[in-house]
């Protein structure tokens, strides 16, 4: 580990003033820390900031404080009642140490799992811009099948990422002079690109502050996360799906995937492929074909492909049933 | 003193007449509230005055040789004491008491090899440092892929030699029926939850390591070689171990680095290694390539039976992975070949990991029976009823004691074998497809010299002191119940003093030859006490009768602390293999059964169940035993489903040094586990009358996983581990 300077930030006006990276739970950070993979000058611990409520808003949605530990959101009741599909998402995620531990701001920023990016001796442009890709041609059983570009072809490893991208989750910052933004979810990663190290919208500074969830979709909702163990291991393909039914034709379906790319996918083309139409397997296999016409595979991760169409037919099946 | 070769196989008479009945007993652990309360100090947990850090520096390169080391920015950061790269005892690698890995050289044998050691005020600043040492190197091509190496059958390497007997080509040719197919198993690392962690100082003139070490008594002998140094004036330590699984059989490069920074800075040394260091510091498992070639009729009786495989081994180690060591003894067959080949690559140094040789060769060979069986429609275990040997089939030797068929009935009995479905695909659990398997289980077993003394104190209490090791294993506990057993003590009477290479020398923990070849030394021990108390019961020792702290002997009766009159009985006993060893084949047994869900949509798989019923020889604690056996399927399922450290042949890293993508079974993964035992006695094994347990576990534990995964799915996977994609393409459609 690298030596840094430590600072407590007392209100949110603080934080973002200080200049640092923001650390909560640091779950993952100080991991990465001790490998050298991040090397900050200065952590700001934002861990007692007054961001750790679940609030109710007028128009019946959510509003989550960034601070949230993972398994307060999995258990809060208005979660498990009516956002059925994030609470199973979240408890998809890590241990029962980690969840405790892990904050609802930082989850969405948690960084890569790809082998070269933790191996600091490694090629990795995401970790060292411009020292290049050793997991391209290398061992890619867990990356990425869509969206990848020939400088980084890591996955976004989260499970409640995936969820929220399936919610329409808005999220919700403040930035170092004060100024609020309201960023939706869907805007909020970037696809490697040349610039992998850039992974979401964020400007140096801006801390996330809270979450927000649109008010309760309606229809079915499940998280399906398919991995190498049982549990503690990170998804190769999962689906968070929400999809309602009127007379018997699919009215509306969002379904937003991990494993998969650099980000919690979700492709609007997928969708209308289903909406109107009465559940089958051509309708299903269109939807898979709609997901997976731009799918690359490099090798040790070319199973990802027939394993995703699998996994959402099942899916379909259920959400459908 | 009492030495004992064991040679006549007999039971030492003091054991066979002892009636305290603890011996045996499911014993809860002795030094179990020292663990959970934090009392049990490890390795790394304490700092004498003055302690230092130490962090190591690798090689940059996988091959080629270090052309400098520059050190300034390393020495500039506050904190770093010292940056030592010029002391000739660096080794290259890992060392055993009976191989030394290069020193103070300039050639890499593999990446991240120590080639430098920071030391400074703290851990943070030391491994800082480290990271600033610049190495410079010339790399050169290395030779990364197992694949693609040359296969070497002419080398001297293992304990092992290629055995031939009969006319195997002949017999497979003629045969009726020929099975003939490759298996592979991946690099496995020994993933001990404990740090690879020492403190060494210098106490006076003796150089002393606290360290986290299966064998302390060989880690003496390498220390002092490494560090040029007489034996008596090292001294090993290491009271409690976090667990080994083989990687703290030997002495870590780490230990030597610490040691020459103590010696050079006058000041005791911490170190202790990051979990991804393990992987280039501590040695790991062979990758391994089998083949099994099995010939037989129509009945399944089998005429030819080889088991040969290829392992790696880089330029400086000396092990080789002893293949088809468990496949020896296990089946019949007139016509027999067994040969581990060699492959010579710059990778890390391989070694001895949860039961070398057994735990994948038994994977191939007992997938091999469950293959063959079903081509021939036997049940897979009237198939290895058929071919069960009456003496050892390789050396023609009597076995000591066997029991595999037992275990086989009790086991099939138990789990319910008969209502197995033989048709594979053929029971679904809505989205699972359902599967049952099993397979034998067989470890050869060790016995290695050990010295124990025995002091029966005044109070009545004794005392047993080895240079054993307990690493989570039991130790402590069944030490004190044999010494109980003898003197007819409540195990709460006796304490355990080990881990101290200033105690009487024993067997170590490995090979899993401990606590048989400690418990008979204890034994051995007891037996000068056993006669003093006789004598001074005007007794023979035949008619005395030792229990509940009294002696009673034709009628008189009296208590041990009447009998001691004030003073201390101590006695010594040495135990050491002997002519048992040449005229009996000695093996441990035990059948493994497992049932499996596959999900048909994704390939997942859990297991549901696991039982298995093992012949162990005398069984010193049902409980600690027991513990040993189910971690040992443990990691059979860890190894059928998810274990493999990975390669990356361009650059001979791991690609997954860690425990994020390393994946050992958690505890979702890992089903109930029924252990049982079939107790015989067997006193050719040692004077404790038990054969080695920790081992026994793992083998052929994974192959009854890997069976079952076919009788769900009818899938056939011969390269584990068994991860979902190897089954994508045999799944029914969604």
């Amino acid at each position: 580990m690298k030596t840094f300077d430590y600072a407590r930030a007392d209100s949110i006006a603080d934080a973002v003033a200080a200049g640092g990276r923001f650390i909560a739970g640091g779950t993952n950070l100080l991991d990465l820390m001790k490998l050298q993979v991040e090397t900050p000058d200065k952590l700001v611990d934002i861990s007692r900031l007054d961001l750790n409520r679940i609030e109710e808003r007028a128009d019946g949605g959510l509003t989550i404080g960034a601070l949230v530990p993972n398994s307060d959101l999995a258990a809060d009741p208005r979660v498990i009642a009516k956002y059925e599909v994030l609470s199973r998402a979240l408890l998809a995620g890590a241990s029962g140490q980690l969840r405790n531990k892990a904050t609802t701001g930082g989850n969405l920023l948690q960084r890569t799992r790809c082998y070269y990016f933790y191996d600091t001796a490694a090629g990795c442009n995401k970790r060292a811009p411009g020292s290049g890709c050793e997991a391209i041609g290398g061992f890619n059983r867990i990356h990425a099948i869509l969206g990848t570009s020939d400088q980084c072809i890591a996955t976004h490893p989260g499970d409640m990422p995936v969820a929220m991208r399936a919610l329409d989750a808005v999220i919700v910052t403040q930035a170092p002079g004060g100024d609020k933004r309201r960023i939706a979810i869907g805007d909020f990663y970037r696809l490697p690109g040349d610039t992998p190290e850039v992974e979401n919208v964020l400007q140096p500074g801006e801390l996330i502050t809270h979450v927000e969830l649109p008010a309760p979709p309606a229809g079915r909702q499940l998280y399906r996360k398919v991995r190498d163990r049982a549990s503690y291991a990170f998804a190769l393909v999962s689906v968070a799906g929400v999809v309602a039914m009127e007379d018997g034709k699919i009215a509306s379906a969002a379904l937003a995937f991990g494993g998969l790319a650099h980000m919690p996918w979700r492709d609007p083309a997928v969708e209308a492929v289903l909406v109107g139409q009465a559940p089958s397997d051509a309708a299903f296999a269109a939807a898979a074909d709609a997901l997976l016409a731009g799918a690359k595979g490099f090798g040790t991760n070319d199973f990802k492909i027939p394993l995703a169409r699998r996994v959402l037919t099942a899916c379909l099946k259920e959400l459908t049933r | 003193m009492t030495e004992q070769a064991i040679d006549s196989g007999e039971r030492p008479a003091i054991l066979a007449r002892a009636q305290q009945k603890v011996l045996g007993a499911p014993l809860p652990r002795v030094e179990g509230p020292l663990k959970v309360t934090g009392a049990a100090t490890y390795a790394f947990e304490q700092a004498p005055a003055g302690t230092a850090y130490a962090a190591v520096v690798g090689a940059p390169a996988g091959a080629g040789r270090v052309t400098a080391i520059d050190d300034a920015a390393a020495l500039a950061l506050p904190g770093v004491v010292a940056v030592i790269h010029d002391d000739p005892r660096i080794p290259a690698g890992e060392g055993n008491s009976r191989a030394m890995p290069a020193q103070g050289t300039d050639r890499i044998f593999h990446h991240g090899q120590p080639v430098a050691v920071v030391v400074a005020e703290t851990q943070a600043a030391a491994r800082e440092g480290a990271s600033l040492v610049r190495v410079h190197a010339d790399p050169a091509p290395g030779r990364f892929d197992m694949e693609t190496q040359p296969v070497r059958r002419d080398h001297k390497l293992g304990f092992l030699p290629a055995i031939e007997i009969g006319d195997v080509d002949a017999a497979i040719a003629a045969a009726p029926v020929v099975f003939d197919e490759h298996y592979a198993t991946p690099v496995h690392f020994p993933a001990a939850l404990e740090p690879h962690a020492s403190t060494v100082w210098f106490d006076g003139e003796v150089l002393t390591v606290r360290s986290s070490n299966q064998v302390i008594g060989g880690a003496r002998e390498t220390i002092a070689k490494a560090m040029g140094l007489p034996a008596e004036r090292v001294r090993v330590l290491a009271p409690y171990v976090g667990g080994g699984f083989g990687g703290k059989t030997g002495v870590g490069p780490e230990v030597i680095l610490a040691a020459i920074a103590a010696e050079r800075l006058g000041r005791p040394v911490k170190v202790a290694l990051p979990r991804r260091d393990t992987a280039y510091l501590v040695h790991h498992r062979s990758a391994t390539v089998q083949q099994v070639r099995i010939g037989c009729d129509h009945d399944g009786v089998i005429t030819a039976f080889e088991h040969t495989g290829t392992a790696a081994q880089n330029d400086d180690g000396g092990f080789l992975e002893p293949i088809p060591f468990g496949s020896l003894p296990l089946y019949g067959g007139a016509n027999r070949r067994f040969r581990t080949d060699l492959v010579r690559l710059d990778l890390p140094a391989t070694g001895a990991v949860r039961a070398p040789g057994e735990a994948i060769g038994t994977f191939a060979v007992e997938c091999a029976m469950d293959e063959l069986a079903e081509r021939l429609g036997i049940d897979p275990i009237e198939l290895r009823r058929r071919n069960e040997p009456d003496r050892d089939p390789t050396n023609g030797k009597p076995f000591s004691t066997r029991r595999l068929t037992d275990c086989y009935d009790e086991g099939a009995r138990r789990f319910g074998w008969p209502d197995r479905v033989p048709a594979p695909g053929s029971v679904r659990d809505g989205e699972w497809l359902v599967g049952i398997g099993m397979a034998a289980a067989l470890r050869g077993n060790f016995t290695v010299e050990a010295s124990a003394s025995v002091r029966l104190g005044a109070d009545g209490r004794a005392t047993v002191a080895c240079d054993m090791t307990d690493i989570g294993t039991g130790t402590y506990t069944i030490l004190a119940q044999t010494v109980a057993e003898v003197l007819g003590l409540d195990p709460a009477q006796v304490d355990v003093r080990l881990g101290d290479t200033d105690l009487p020398r024993s067997a170590g923990s490995g090979g899993s030859f401990g606590a048989g070849s400690a418990a008979s030394a204890a034994v051995l021990a007891c037996e000068d006490i056993v006669v003093e108390l006789a004598r001074r019961m005007n007794a023979s020792p035949d008619e005395l009768v030792l229990a509940d702290g009294r002696a009673s002997a034709d009628g008189r009766d009296a208590t041990l602390v009447e009998l001691l009159r004030g003073e201390a009985i101590e006695a010594m006993g040495k135990s050491s293999p002997g002519a048992q060893a040449k005229k009996t084949s000695q093996a441990s047994h035990g059948a493994h059964f497992a049932e499996v869900a596959v999900n048909a949509v994704t390939g997942e798989v859990r297991v549901r169940r696991m039982l298995g019923v093992f012949d162990v020889g005398r069984v010193l604690n049902r409980a600690t035993a027991a513990n040993q056996i189910v971690g040992g399927m443990v990691w059979g399922v860890s190894y059928a489903l998810g274990e493999a450290a990975v390669v990356d042949t361009r650059s001979g890293r791991f690609v997954n040094p860690d425990f994020g993508e390393y994946h050992v079974a958690v505890n979702a993964d890992v089903p109930q586990i029924e252990c049982h035992f079939i107790e015989e006695i067997d006193d050719a094994a040692n004077q404790a009358g038990a054969k080695g347990v920790g081992e026994l576990g793992i083998s052929g534990a994974g192959a009854a996983v890997v069976n079952a995964i076919y009788n769900a799915t009818g899938i056939r996977v011969r390269d584990v581990p068994v991860t979902l994609d190897t089954l994508l393409d045999g799944l029914p459609p969604v």
